[in-house]
């Protein structure tokens, strides 16, 4: 109980250590569902050129779509971990 | 000028200092201004030392010219636009943004500069706002005011489901597109450099240590070893981000132009 109150004493200190709680937290959450959207796609995607291998190019470029659209979500829970960090 | 030998405080990823003029002073010019003009110029020079000669066999520059040209009508607008003659106008566009993207992203990657200027929001956001006027203006101009209703619209759709539908299909068509656009090419390249950077400050700390040197000098060779790996990793998403950006602004304006695909 005397940590916490010693920390909540200085409102610039408690401030920053909130600030870095904050912005671990919001990248590691952020990448948590896109980490498994991602292994999802490729995993299909791989599946469907071992399977038709003479459609690999258009797989291939529809796959890479399907990742920056899933990827988009992480990047942005990076762009938040900066501005909580820095910002 | 920072010739990448020393760390730049942190919050110059978001305000680099000019070079030239004053800090907020609306001409002033900096490494990343020009980084872009360098990126601009190795675009226009590639292309102008390759149609110089117009060999019937190519070789060297040419051939390099040639096969990003026949990758970007067949790998990106024969894949999402079509293979009209209409679709294969944008060649010009898609090429010279593919190889400004790659000129600006790579020198995160060239020693003494490691700065890639797409890791500033400048240039992603001025080219993404590019693709999204273009986008909108190429629907409007294809398809009249019915681009409206084509693009909201998403066709076999159940009557009961339509306000929500065309509520999110606005926002994520007009308003989410650029910025994904412009913060997916932005964060990668940033994402990419603060890697580097911490593994180049970690070597750098660990070589100059104040004590016990014998101990910490030789542990110098582990960031080294990933600063290389990850280095070779960002060849890999510096081609892949330059690419990425080109064909999502392909798709949004195959999209505008043919809807109901």
């Amino acid at each position: 109980m005397s940590i916490l109150a010693e920390i909540t004493a200085d409102p610039v200190e408690f401030k920053a250590a909130m600030s870095a709680l904050g912005a671990g937290f919001a990248y590691g959450l952020a990448a948590i569902g896109p980490g498994v959207g991602i292994g999802i796609v490729v995993g299909n995607a791989v599946q469907a050129m071992a399977r038709q291998p003479e459609s690999a190019g258009l797989v291939r470029t529809t796959m890479f779509l399907g990742i920056a659209f899933t990827e988009a979500l992480a990047l942005i829970g990076f762009v938040v971990f900066i501005l909580l960090k820095f910002a | 000028m920072n010739l990448a030998l020393v760390f730049p405080p942190i919050d110059e990823i978001l305000r680099w200092k000019p070079l030239v003029g004053n800090e907020g002073d609306p001409f002033a010019f900096n490494k990343i201004g020009l980084i872009a003009f360098f990126a601009a110029f190795a675009t226009l020079a590639l292309f102008f030392v390759a149609g110089k000669k117009r060999a019937l066999v190519p070789t060297g520059v040419q051939n390099l010219a040639e096969a990003s040209i026949d990758f970007i009508q067949n790998g990106i607008i024969a894949q999402t636009m079509g293979t009209k003659k209409e679709d294969m106008r944008w060649t010009g566009y898609l090429t010279a943004l593919f190889f400004f993207l790659l000129f600006t992203n790579v020198t995160g990657i060239i020693p003494v500069i490691q700065m890639p200027a797409t890791a500033r929001m400048g240039i992603p956001l001025i080219l993404a706002l590019t693709s999204w006027i273009l986008f909108i203006f190429m629907g409007f101009k294809n398809n009249g005011i019915g681009y409206l209703k084509a693009a909201v619209v998403p066709p076999g759709v159940p009557k009961a489901l339509l306000p929500l539908v065309v509520l999110i299909e606005i926002v994520s068509t007009f308003l989410v597109r650029p910025f994904s656009l412009a913060v997916r090419l932005f964060a990668n390249m940033l994402a990419g450099h603060l890697l580097l950077v911490t593994f180049a400050v970690m070597g750098h700390g660990l070589f100059f240590a104040e004590t016990n040197k014998a101990f910490f000098i030789p542990l110098t060779i582990l960031p080294l070893i990933l600063f290389i790996a990850i280095t070779l990793f960002e060849v890999l998403v510096v081609f892949l981000q330059a690419y990425i950006f080109t064909i999502l602004t392909a798709v949004y304006l195959g999209g505008a132009m043919h809807p109901e695909h």
